[in-house]
């Protein structure tokens, strides 16, 4: 260790100022933080410091989106074989799986921290390890049979225009990877939506529509068990179909204090609010579905714990973190009901409230600035 | 002592080398009163190097509060006025004559004493300063009056003294400093306890105070915390706050009628061979303190405790509110991997590292290391879990960011001060320094406001 220690020390002073190769300091720097964590110290107020950071949070929150990945990589496998009725093992699935997801995933990443460092240097700040996990959220969601180029346009839009012309990671108004799903979705509707692009080389004879397809247009024929759901074995985007996988991810970021709970919870006790007043309206089958079945079907599960979850973009004090993941749930399950147009309605719902949350805050900041003005004129009046 | 305040939010950082309970002398040679301490002060110097001062001779006072006087805590001459950058005074340093002769300013009837006559006496002799107000963590003003006294009769910080061992023999004087606090406020003097660490009849006998009991982790042993829950503070309130030893100076006084500014110190931290408590003078130097008694590696000398102490050198001064010294290994080092490997000793408050998972007792020894780069904000509802207020914290550190008087004012900066923070930046994945942020933030105000 201590030759690349040195050797890492003989090449820094190239990439700092007035080195030849300064224009790469923050790629340099990206490495180098990558292998070892600095041995810079604390030089004003306390003196200790908590061994965590951000790498080290977005490495937690890495870990916990593996377990609905690999199962995404086997049901991309699982999907294809069953639509030509072949039956292979676990492990041909998984890797059939594997090679269909990964190039989504190696493009992700080579477009956006390629942005990434460019603007890490424009800025002249280290680069930002958001989109370590943002490149791993974008091919999750996205359809197994997404175009290459358009996953690249589609990462590029969200880095630059959700992202970094709001001043990079920490400071975006809605979730880069749900931009990058709603870039997609918007730009390329027939690519990213119908019975034909769920199922990676699907076999043409074979009907690929997501349960949440056929729930919109009144089929609830053949409509899967809520244990199938729970545990994901239908047609959907890459990794969101698993419930039970997704919940695995759950445990992993609250226990480990990085995800946060009360949005988690407050989503699905949302929807299945939601889904159970329409219970009581019951116009149509649609609106007769069990409410549980909304938490388990398609990306619901997926979207509260991964997406509505993100510090950045959700409501940022305790009160609100209910209010906006209570609203989340109940407007997803409102757009998949009667938006003719959406099957889905969680990527909209987030969005959505992403958009609202600070207004959210606002309100929770008042009431808590008025008790204050309230203590100060009970004095007064005295 | 009727109801206990329970304090549920916090975090004890759980540091090896705690002091012994032992108290031995110290017998520094120099001592310091260092003008930095004294939030807002603007230092004019009233002696020279070389001459003779006795423990109560007036170093120097406050250029815009000429009536508050620093004075020397022993004996001796005036070994260094040491000045910095744009001639900002730093320390002035006094070789101690070990005869510790002190100016008489006269024995007080603590019953019938009147309050003009206390803050007289108290401003003449240069004990005044002890006192501090709420907000800003200034000086006390001398000319008003508060609503209410706060003594925090225990600390929680990590590795901090104890007081009860501290105090120990010394009631009279302390009801005596008590009596005189009294004088001072036309409210009470809340005289505030821990439910379990406390239990010296020192203070659980105290009279004419009101004595209030807590409970929990660091920082329910703040101050800010205790007026939180007792009298909170509105806009244009002031609150005193002093500490237990300050109390015993001041209760010598106007017993003795000399400046008698004896302190127990805490030799405290990992890297202490042999840690234990020190008795001496308000601004003794470490160095005999430290020398042959820590280990060999590079190390960080702290005056007060590792949340919110000053860093001094390995022959440098106490700072004058400190009761405490820490000395912990520096970290500047690299490690490898250091973000991505298990480790199974690293401290983090979150759950990240199975450390918290598999040694939740483990005593840690910490370095200095920042443990990352610094961020923007990411990362929320962490600081909530450590920070026991009615306040938004990120949201009030953003307004100080963006120095915002409305929004600061609005959202609670009168109740706080900067070591409150202090957990918020340890946990803080963002690498932030936050006290030094509201710490600027505070000193905005008091200009804005003045």
């Amino acid at each position: 260790m201590k030759v690349l220690r040195k050797f890492i020390d003989k090449q820094k002073p190239h990439f700092e100022n007035g080195g030849k190769l300064e224009k790469f300091y923050s790629a340099f720097d990206a490495i180098e933080t990558l292998l070892y964590v600095p041995d810079k110290v604390t030089t004003a107020g306390s003196h200790i410091r908590d061994a965590i950071d951000m790498k080290r949070t977005m490495i937690t929150v890495f870990i916990s989106l593996i377990p609905a990945l690999i199962f995404g990589m086997w049901n991309v496998g699982y999907q294809h074989f069953l639509s030509y009725g072949e039956s292979v093992d676990n492990m041909t699935m998984l890797i059939y799986g594997f090679f269909k997801v990964l190039p989504l995933i190696v493009v992700t990443y080579a477009v956006g921290l390629g942005l990434e460092l460019v603007f890490a240097q424009i800025r002249n700040h280290e680069v930002n390890e958001g989109f370590f996990v943002t490149g791993l959220l974008i091919p999750m969601i996205v359809p197994p049979e997404t175009p290459l180029w358009q996953i690249a346009i589609a990462v590029a839009f969200s880095v630059i225009f959700a992202k970094e012309v709001f001043g990079g990671s920490g400071m975006n108004i809605v979730n880069p990877a749900l931009t990058a799903r709603a870039f997609l979705f918007f730009a390329y509707p027939a690519d990213m939506s119908g019975d034909k692009v769920w199922i990676a080389d699907m076999a043409d004879t074979y009907s690929g529509a997501t349960p949440l397809g056929n729930a919109l247009v009144g089929n609830f024929e053949n409509f899967p068990s809520k244990m199938e759901l729970f545990l994901g074995t239908i047609p959907g985007s890459v990794a969101e179909t698993s419930t039970l996988m997704v919940l695995i991810g759950a445990i992993i970021l609250i226990a480990t204090g990085v995800g946060n709970w009360r949005i988690m919870l407050s989503v699905f006790v949302g929807g299945y609010l939601m889904g159970s007043l329409f219970n009581l309206w019951g116009l149509n089958e649609y609106m007769m579905l069990d409410p549980l079945n909304h938490l388990v079907l398609g990306s619901f599960a997926f979207g509260a714990v991964f997406m509505a979850t993100d510090p950045v973009s959700a409501s940022q004090t305790t009160k609100g973190m209910f209010i906006y993941g209570f609203l989340i749930g109940m407007i997803a399950v409102l757009i998949r009901v009667f938006n003719p147009a959406y099957p889905e309605g969680m990527m909209l719902a987030i969005l959505l409230m992403n958009v609202f949350a600070p207004l959210i805050d606002h309100y929770v900041i008042e009431g808590n600035i008025n008790k204050r003005l309230k203590r100060l004129k009970a004095v007064i009046s005295n | 002592m009727s109801t206990t305040f329970k304090i549920k939010k916090g975090l004890d950082i759980k540091l090896l080398g705690t002091a012994e309970k032992t108290v031995v002398d110290l017998g520094a040679k120099k001592f310091a009163i260092k003008p930095p301490d004294f939030a807002g002060c603007f230092p004019k110097v009233l002696v020279q190097e070389g001459d003779e001062v006795k423990a109560g001779t007036q170093l120097f006072y406050d250029k815009y509060r000429d009536n508050i006087r620093f004075t020397s805590p022993v004996s001796g001459k005036v070994d260094v006025i040491k000045r910095g950058a744009k001639r900002k005074l730093l320390e002035i340093v006094i070789d101690s004559d070990d005869k510790n002769v002190a100016i008489d300013f006269g024995k007080s009837d603590i019953n019938t004493i009147k309050k003009n006559e206390v803050v007289d006496k108290m401003l003449s002799s240069g004990i005044w300063p002890l006192l501090r107000q709420r907000p800003y963590s200034t000086i006390a003003d001398p000319n008003s009056t508060p609503k209410s006294i706060f003594i925090a009769a225990y600390d929680t910080a990590p590795l901090a003294p104890d007081y009860d061992l501290i105090v120990h023999d010394n009631g009279d004087e302390f009801q005596a400093g008590l009596d005189i606090l009294t004088k001072l406020t036309k409210g009470k003097v809340h005289l505030n306890v821990d439910a379990k660490k406390t239990t010296s009849k020192v203070f659980l006998n105290s009279k004419n105070v009101q004595i209030n009991t807590f409970s929990g982790p660091h920082p329910s042993g703040n101050v800010s915390v205790h007026i939180s829950k007792l009298d909170p503070i509105n806009k244009g309130e002031i609150i005193w706050y002093l500490y237990p030893q300050d109390v015993l100076t001041i209760g010598r006084l106007f017993l003795t009628g000399k400046y008698d500014s004896t302190r127990i110190f805490a030799l405290t931290g990992s890297e202490v061979l042999k840690p234990k408590y020190f008795k001496s003078h308000v601004g003794a130097s470490i160095k005999k303190m430290v020398t042959k008694n820590v280990s060999k590696n590079d190390n960080r000398f702290i005056s007060g405790n590792v949340l919110t102490g000053e860093k001094i050198d390995k022959d440098g001064y106490l700072g004058f509110y400190d009761s405490m010294v820490t000395v912990i290994p520096e970290g500047n080092h690299f490690e490898f991997f250091g973000w991505i490997l298990p480790n199974l000793n690293k401290f983090s408050f979150s759950g990240t590292f199975p450390s918290k998972w598999l040694k939740p007792k483990k005593k840690y020894k910490l370095d200095t290391n920042l443990h990352g780069g610094v961020r923007a904000y990411v990362m929320t509802g962490q600081f909530e879990k450590v920070f026991p207020f009615d306040i938004y914290p990120m949201q009030l550190i953003k307004a100080v960011l963006v120095e915002d008087i409305d929004m600061m004012e609005n959202m609670g900066i009168y109740e706080i001060d900067h070591e409150d923070f202090a957990l918020c930046e340890v946990i803080d994945t963002s690498k932030t320094e936050i006290q030094s942020i509201i710490r600027k933030g505070l000193d905005l105000m008091r200009i804005e406001m003045s």
